[in-house]
């Protein structure tokens, strides 16, 4: 099987995007004072990364499974689901 | 602002809420279920071996015309290294009987089958609305909000899921410890029908279910799946979340590198991925589940309560849930009785529980979490095994030894002591 890279992976799902309403707000100054990290290698749709010292994620592909917000160990995530209706439809599951 | 008021409301349309749901409907009980998403099944992902004859009980004869993949009929347990693999399989016709002892399901088409049932036995179903927050009068649930509209009910269910926000706002779980969660990774893989009997001897009744050990992971915590659906394979990697943390490494790349093991490769060859997804599960068994299930005017169901077992070879969760939610729903139509809904008849709850497969099952279960700490287990064993069958099969001209000390050095080689192996094979025993 030809190796999926992560954005082709996410483009087979369909997502309906709540445009401008982050389901997950992340807190800069809690993330500057970690040293783990975990959300960077344990979100399963990689999500997460760090640009000029600073935890991005693109919050539109999120798969709603809750791992960042478990391993993050300076409770700096605000994750809530998306409103209803919005984020990930599995058509398959 | 609306005032409507229910007898029951149900939160969340995965297996637990709809099993509750159906059973209250059908016994003429006025409920609600709330959705968050488009439809029943559309956030939702599993594994997908559903142990079914719970299912049977909540609505018999089920298999007729419920949207299910292949009944399995065929066990694999693997013990995978990077290069090799050992595989013991366990085949039997019976499994093929209905009403079947489990079968493979894809939650976006079976929780989806399950609602139209639900809907049918006259459960009113909202969807894509999220449930925002319980309402209180004092230390009692008496409905729930949306955000712009509040509903009442007698009683409410939660059956929210592993992640239950609604069981942390009533003060029912604490966050959960990290050991007791472990996050799944599936890709979902087209074939047709006829490539996949052919590739995995099944005629087109049967069906195949593989639970994989060492390297599918990398080594941590958890297992490999993978499982036949009609015209599609259900591939997956399970990690333990405290061991995800420590060795620092990302699903995506195990389900990856998974697809292209020896034994692997050649069973998905030319299929075609449809869909790639994630979900939490619960790994804690009887240990995660909270001392309290119910209190004033509300029960806890399902992943909400923590009702899943691991027992490193069958993984269950979608029948504990379907058990929980019938034994909520009559402790719900007993209170509606008596026309108490307070804590201590919906003790009720607690009580059916216990007399059911799905606290009998927990309780039995509850030292394989335990038993399964063990880095061995996931770390060493597959090697182990692996290299002893090498070195059984191969013949490279040097004079072979007798077959005890094959075993011995391979041990050795994995740094498994004798003391280890009886240590694991007792606990093993012992939880299992």
């Amino acid at each position: 099987m030809i190796r999926l890279t992560m954005a082709d992976k996410l483009a087979l799902n369909k997502f309906e995007v709540n445009e401008g309403e982050p389901h997950i707000l992340i807190n800069q100054e809690k993330c500057r004072t970690c040293g783990e990290k975990n959300c960077l290698f344990a979100c399963p749709a990689q999500l997460y990364s760090e640009q000029n010292g600073e935890i991005t994620v693109e919050w539109a592909g999120c798969l709603e499974c809750g791992t960042c917000l478990a391993v993050c160990t300076k409770d700096a995530l605000s994750w809530k689901y998306p409103q209803g209706g919005f984020g990930i439809i599995y058509r398959q599951g | 602002m609306s005032t409507d008021k229910y007898q029951a409301i149900v939160v969340g349309g995965g297996p637990a809420g709809l099993a509750a749901a159906y059973r209250l409907a059908e016994q003429g009980a006025e409920v609600v279920l709330i959705e968050r998403g488009d439809y029943c099944g559309s956030k939702n992902l599993s594994g997908g071996v559903l142990y079914s004859r719970v299912l049977d009980q909540l609505i018999p004869g089920y298999w007729e015309d419920a949207v299910i993949e292949r009944p399995i009929t065929n066990y694999l347990t693997t013990l995978m290294t990077k290069d090799d693999y050992f595989n013991l399989e366990y085949k039997s016709k019976s499994l093929a009987a209905t009403p079947y002892n489990a079968v493979t399901v894809l939650r976006g088409k079976f929780d989806r089958w399950l609602a139209d049932k639900a809907e049918e036995a006259g459960v009113m179903m909202v969807t894509g609305i999220k449930v925002e927050k319980l309402l209180k009068e004092g230390n009692r649930i008496v409905g729930v909000s949306t955000g712009d509209e509040e509903m009442l009910a007698d009683v409410v269910i939660l059956a929210d899921g592993i992640n239950s926000f609604l069981a942390k706002e009533a003060g029912l779980r604490g966050n959960i410890h990290l050991d007791h969660l472990a996050v799944g990774a599936k890709a979902l893989i087209e074939l047709p029908a006829e490539v996949i009997e052919e590739r995995f001897h099944l005629n087109s009744q049967e069906g195949a279910a593989y639970a994989i050990l060492g390297q599918a992971t990398y080594g941590v915590a958890g297992g490999g799946f993978f499982y036949t659906n009609r015209d599609s394979l259900s591939i997956g990697v399970v990690m333990r979340l405290d061991d995800l943390v420590k060795a620092k490494v990302k699903p995506a790349d195990a389900l990856d590198d998974l697809l292209e093991h020896p034994m692997v490769a050649p069973l998905v060859k030319d299929g075609k991925m449809v869909e790639y997804g994630a979900h939490l599960t619960g790994e804690g068994g009887f240990k995660m589940v909270p001392a309290k299930l119910y209190g004033e005017g509300y029960l806890i169901v399902g992943d909400a309560a923590g009702f899943t077992i691991n027992s490193g070879l069958v993984i269950r969760g979608m029948d504990l849930a379907i058990g929980s939610g019938i034994a909520a729903a009559d402790a719900v139509l007993e209170a509606q009785k008596k026309g108490d809904y307070s804590d201590a008849s919906l003790s009720a709850y607690s009580r059916n529980l216990e007399n059911s497969f799905v606290m009998k099952d927990l309780k039995l279960y509850a030292k394989a979490p335990d038993f399964m700490e063990s880095d061995r287990l996931y770390k060493k064993y597959a090697s182990m095994v692996n290299q002893l069958f090498g070195d059984i099969y191969t013949h490279d001209l040097t004079p072979k030894e007798r077959l005890m000390k094959t075993a011995v050095k391979s041990m050795k080689d994995n740094g498994i002591s004798m003391l280890d192996l009886i240590k694991d094979g007792w606990k093993g025993v012992k939880a299992l």
